[in-house]
Formats: structure tokens, C-alpha cells, sequence
């Protein structure tokens, strides 16, 4: 699905990553952890074309990144839901047409009355702020709408980026459960996540790989969680 | 440009123009520059189409009205008239010579001299009318074959005067078309300006567009339609209030002068309706480039 193959990346000073490959296979879970500042937010971004390799290579669906223009970017961006760990929205739209955004860039017609929107309001606990304006939110209810924009297109990959650093541990529990439902129906995901009650949680429910950024490169992490 | 683009972009699409944010300020004023710009180009067009007018009928009339004056002693005045006919109806580029009546000089000759005025007896020159073919003749040659066989003719070919003021009506044209295309080129500027500015007041917008899958053709796209909107808008106001004020002005004869005749006529009242739609496509083509430059830029 997404291969990084001996890739590097550097912000114009010394190299962020190195010699780093991680190969996401149909259907796998993973996450990714270590501290902040190593590179999980840069090594997702990579995943989803958002960044160009420095060195190596990375595919996207087979395709090299490399040989891809804007709009096969474009294209394949929409096979992967991705939670931005800023969660940008659109502050003139509604919650609800942001989180259904995914199908408008793709040109289908949605309303507010589209059961799967509905349904994914009410599994992340939004249906009451439907037509809020996204500066109206809390922190908790961007990441929940962020999540559910990721979702909503039925994408192949999610890359999730924090995705709930800031909401309560019930809440936390219930986007895993989202995340994990997914993944049971095929869908590939990585997390990118500094909090590890979350892995240990996750890791009773799913087979997930953990990975952690050291020294540039992925580890896998041991059983220590 | 395609037949689908045009289609896409006449038709519209809801979801689409929202993804872009109103944009109040810029919009007010692409609406008012495309205005301006289209009263200024009905303007310019009028004053063309007027001068156009002008230059065409001066030529016309008078290229067509020459004379050869025949100015001899009384008693050589017919042979050389008859000389003269001769002549001209041998000249290449003389559609037809004919001696003026008696009846007809007097006429010409009455508003100076009243009507009882003796023209016979009188050393009046004879008059011919030279009327030219649309080609023309060679008025140095025929000037010179008259000198040579014609003593007492003088070919008055009106080109003294009348040059200047055709060539300077049909300047005019030209000058009133290329007002048109430096105006249609401002309002592309205009709109190229107002459109990159939008383009990047949106980077954050865009950026979500492209987080979810947007591709530059979707983004340009919402932009686009709403500059074309918005020009095509525009200048239709300021095309209506620019045929409504060259409507309103005061009008005269043709031939009592250009200024009262500053005005459409007939099916040339249709041609202003063209302004709108070409500001459409100016601020159509302005947006596509701005928007395929500034989305190359933001990657
Ligand atoms: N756009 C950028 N330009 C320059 N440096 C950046 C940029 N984004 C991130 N960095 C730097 O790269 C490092 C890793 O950032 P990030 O990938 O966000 O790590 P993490 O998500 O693990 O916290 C940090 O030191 C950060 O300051
Ligand atoms: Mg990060």
C-alpha cells in the first residue's frame, strides 16, 4: 500500500530521518511513537506525499512519489483518510461540511441528510454540533471531526497524526474502537501517538506493530508497553 | 478550453463555489473595476464605430465627386470642354465625366450670387463632374495629360483637404480599437491582480483542498468560476450605463458633425452586448493563469 524504501528527510538542516523503511501492508495497524521533535508528524507526511523524500524513495500504491505530479497526489490522497495533527478545517464551512468535505473535492453530492454522515456524526459524538462552525469547537471535538473527515470516503489507508491528544480517555477509547472497526474491515492504519495507555489499550484488541523513531530510524518496540 | 469546462462553469456546482471563502472586499472591487471598464469600453467603441462611420462616408462621397474646371476664352469653352470629356473618359479609374448644365451651375453658383445671375453670359468656367471608380485614377498623371492637351483645365480633385481628414476619421477608428484591446488588456491586470491576491489569502484553504484530496483543477476551478462571475457582472452594469449614456447623448445629423454623431447606429446598438462577455473571457483566462501559477507555487 505505502513503502518507504531507505528514505531520508531533512528541513534544509541536518537529516530528520535516515535509512528509514516501513512498509505498510493491506490491512495492518501500526503505530508510531517516541518523543516529540523526532520526526513522527515528518515520517506520516512522507506517507502521504505531503513530503518528498530527500533520498530514497517512497510509494504510494506502487507508485514512486517521486514520479507523481500534483494531481496524482491529488488522486491517491483520496484512497487515505489523513487526521492532520493541527486538524486544519475550513472555518466558513459547517462541521458537518467539513467532515463530508473528502466527497465534495471528489465531486459527490452529499446533503445533510446522508445516513453515512449522520452515522459518523453520532459515532464521534458531534450529531448536536453538526452546523457549528469549526472556530466554535473545542480541541476534543476538531480531533473527533478531523477523524470522521478521514474516515467518510471509505479510504484504503488512515494515518492518523495524535489523534486524540486532546480528548478524555472515554472519548480516546471510543475513536480507537472507530479506528479498530475499520481496520477489521480491511482498512490499513498508523497512528502516530505519544501516549502508550493507548497502544497497551489497543494492543488487547488488535494485532498492532509498534514502532518508534530512534535515531533517525524505526525501531520496533519491545514488549515493555 | 474545453466544451466540459464551459458547461462545468456556466452550470455550476454549490458544494464547490463554498469550499472557497466569500471574499467581500475583493469582490466589490473586481465588480467595480469590470464596470468602469466596460462603460469605458462601450465609449470606446462608440467613438470607433462613429469615426469608422465618418471615414467611410467622407471617402465616398467625396472621392467619388471630383471636378475639372474648364476656365478658356468664351468661344473656346465647349471644344475644349468637348476635349476634356474626351480625355477623361479615356482615363483609367474615371467611372463617368459630365458637363454640368447651365441650369446646374446656376444652382451652384446662386446661394453667393442670387438667382438672376446671366451664367452664360457670364466667363463662368464650365464644370465637370468626375465621378471615380472605387479604385481611383492617378490624379498627377491625369493632371498632366490635361495640362498637356487642355489648356484651360484645372482638375480639383478635393484631395487637398480631404485626405487628411479621412486618413485622421480612419486613425480615429484604429485608435478607438486599440483602446478597446488596452482596455480589455487592464481589465486582465486588473483581474490577474485581484485573482492572485485571493489565491494567496487562501493558502490555508488550500491547503485543506489539497489535505483531502482537491486536485489544482477542483481549486482553480471555484476560483475561476467566481472571477468570471464576477467580471462578467461587472461590466454588464457598466455596459448598460455606458449605452445609457451614449443613448442620452444629444443627438444630431450625421452630416452636422462628428460630436453629435457619437452614437450607435442601427444593429451597431447589438455590439456593445459583446463587452461583457469578453470581459467574461478575459477574466476567465486571467484567473486560469493566476491560479495555475500560484497553485504551482504552493506545493
Ligand atoms: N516545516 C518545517 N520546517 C523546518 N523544520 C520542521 C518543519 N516541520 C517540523 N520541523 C522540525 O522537525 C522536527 C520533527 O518534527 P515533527 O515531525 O513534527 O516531530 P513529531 O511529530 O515527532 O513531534 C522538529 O524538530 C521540528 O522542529
Ligand atoms: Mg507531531
Amino acid at each position: 500500500m505505502i513503502e518507504l524504501d531507505n528514505v531520508a528527510y531533512s528541513y534544509g538542516g541536518g537529516e530528520l530521518l535516515s535509512e528509514l523503511s516501513l512498509q505498510l501492508a493491506p490491512g495492518s495497524f501500526h503505530f508510531l511513537t517516541g518523543p516529540s521533535g523526532t520526526g513522527k508528524t515528518t515520517l506520516l507526511k512522507l506517507c502521504y506525499g505531503a513530503l518528498r523524500p530527500t533520498a530514497g524513495h517512497a510509494r504510494l500504491f506502487g507508485t514512486d512519489v517521486r514520479n507523481m505530479d500534483r494531481d496524482a497526489v491529488a488522486l491517491s490522497r483520496r484512497r487515505i483518510g489523513v487526521v492532520h495533527q493541527d486538524c486544519q478545517f475550513l472555518d466558513h464551512l459547517s462541521l458537518a461540511e467539513n467532515v463530508a468535505l473528502p466527497l465534495t473535492v471528489a465531486g459527490e453530492a452529499i446533503s445533510g441528510q446522508d445516513q453515512n454522515l449522520r452515522e459518523l456524526l453520532g459515532w464521534v459524538g458531534l450529531t448536536s454540533r453538526a452546523n457549528a462552525r469549526p472556530p466554535e469547537l473545542s480541541g476534543g471535538e476538531r480531533q473527533r471531526a478531523a477523524l470522521a473527515r478521514a474516515v467518510i470516503s471509505s479510504p484504503e489507508v488512515v494515518l492518523a497524526d495524535e489523534p486524540t491528544g486532546n480528548v478524555d480517555w472515554e472519548m480516546s477509547q471510543r475513536l480507537l474502537r472507530l479506528l479498530i472497526e475499520l481496520n477489521r474491515m480491511g482498512v490499513t492504519v498508523l497512528i502516530a501517538t505519544h501516549d502508550l495507555q493507548l497502544i497497551r489499550a489497543a494492543k488487547s484488541q488488535v494485532p498492532a506493530r509498534v514502532l518508534r523513531i530512534v535515531n533517525r530510524r524505526l525501531q520496533s518496540a519491545g514488549v515493555d508497553l | 478550453m474545453s466544451l466540459q469546462t464551459l458547461v462545468a462553469l456556466a452550470r455550476g456546482d454549490k458544494a464547490a463555489d463554498r469550499v472557497v471563502p466569500p471574499t467581500g472586499f475583493t469582490a466589490r472591487l473586481t465588480v467595480f473595476a469590470a464596470a468602469v471598464m466596460a462603460f469605458l469600453a462601450v465609449f470606446a467603441l462608440a467613438l470607433s464605430l462613429a469615426a469608422g462611420r465618418l471615414a467611410t462616408s467622407w471617402g465616398d462621397e467625396l472621392a467619388r465627386a471630383s471636378t475639372v474646371r474648364i476656365s478658356a476664352p468664351v468661344g473656346q469653352v465647349a471644344a475644349q470642354t468637348e476635349a476634356a470629356l474626351r480625355l477623361l473618359q479615356q482615363t483609367p479609374g474615371v467611372a463617368s465625366a459630365r458637363a454640368l448644365s447651365e441650369a446646374e451651375q446656376q444652382a451652384l453658383l446662386e446661394p453667393w450670387f442670387g438667382p438672376d445671375l446671366p451664367v452664360s453670359e457670364l466667363p463662368v468656367p464650365q464644370l465637370i463632374e468626375v465621378t471615380e471608380t472605387s479604385k481611383g485614377y492617378d490624379a498627377a498623371g491625369l493632371r498632366l495629360r490635361l495640362q498637356a492637351e487642355v489648356p484651360g483645365a484645372v482638375l480639383d480633385d478635393h484631395a487637398r483637404w480631404r485626405k487628411p481628414l479621412v486618413a485622421a476619421a480612419a486613425r480615429l477608428t484604429v485608435l478607438g480599437w486599440v483602446s478597446g484591446l488596452l482596455i480589455a488588456a487592464a481589465m486582465g491586470a486588473m483581474v490577474t491582480l485581484a485573482a492572485n491576491a485571493a489565491l494567496s489569502a487562501n493558502a490555508q484553504v488550500i491547503a485543506v483542498l489539497r489535505l483531502v484530496g482537491a486536485t489544482d483543477a477542483y481549486i482553480a476551478r471555484a476560483f475561476v468560476r467566481r472571477f468570471t462571475l464576477r467580471t462578467l457582472g461587472g461590466a454588464a452594469v457598466g455596459t448598460v450605463l455606458g449605452i445609457a449614456a451614449v443613448a442620452l447623448l444629444p443627438s444630431g445629423d450625421e452630416t452636422a458633425g462628428f460630436l453629435t454623431g457619437l452614437s450607435f447606429r442601427g444593429w451597431h446598438w447589438g455590439i456593445p452586448v459583446l463587452v461583457p462577455l469578453l470581459a467574461a473571457a478575459v477574466g476567465f483566462a486571467a484567473t486560469a493563469v493566476a491560479a495555475r501559477r500560484v497553485l504551482g507555487g504552493l506545493s
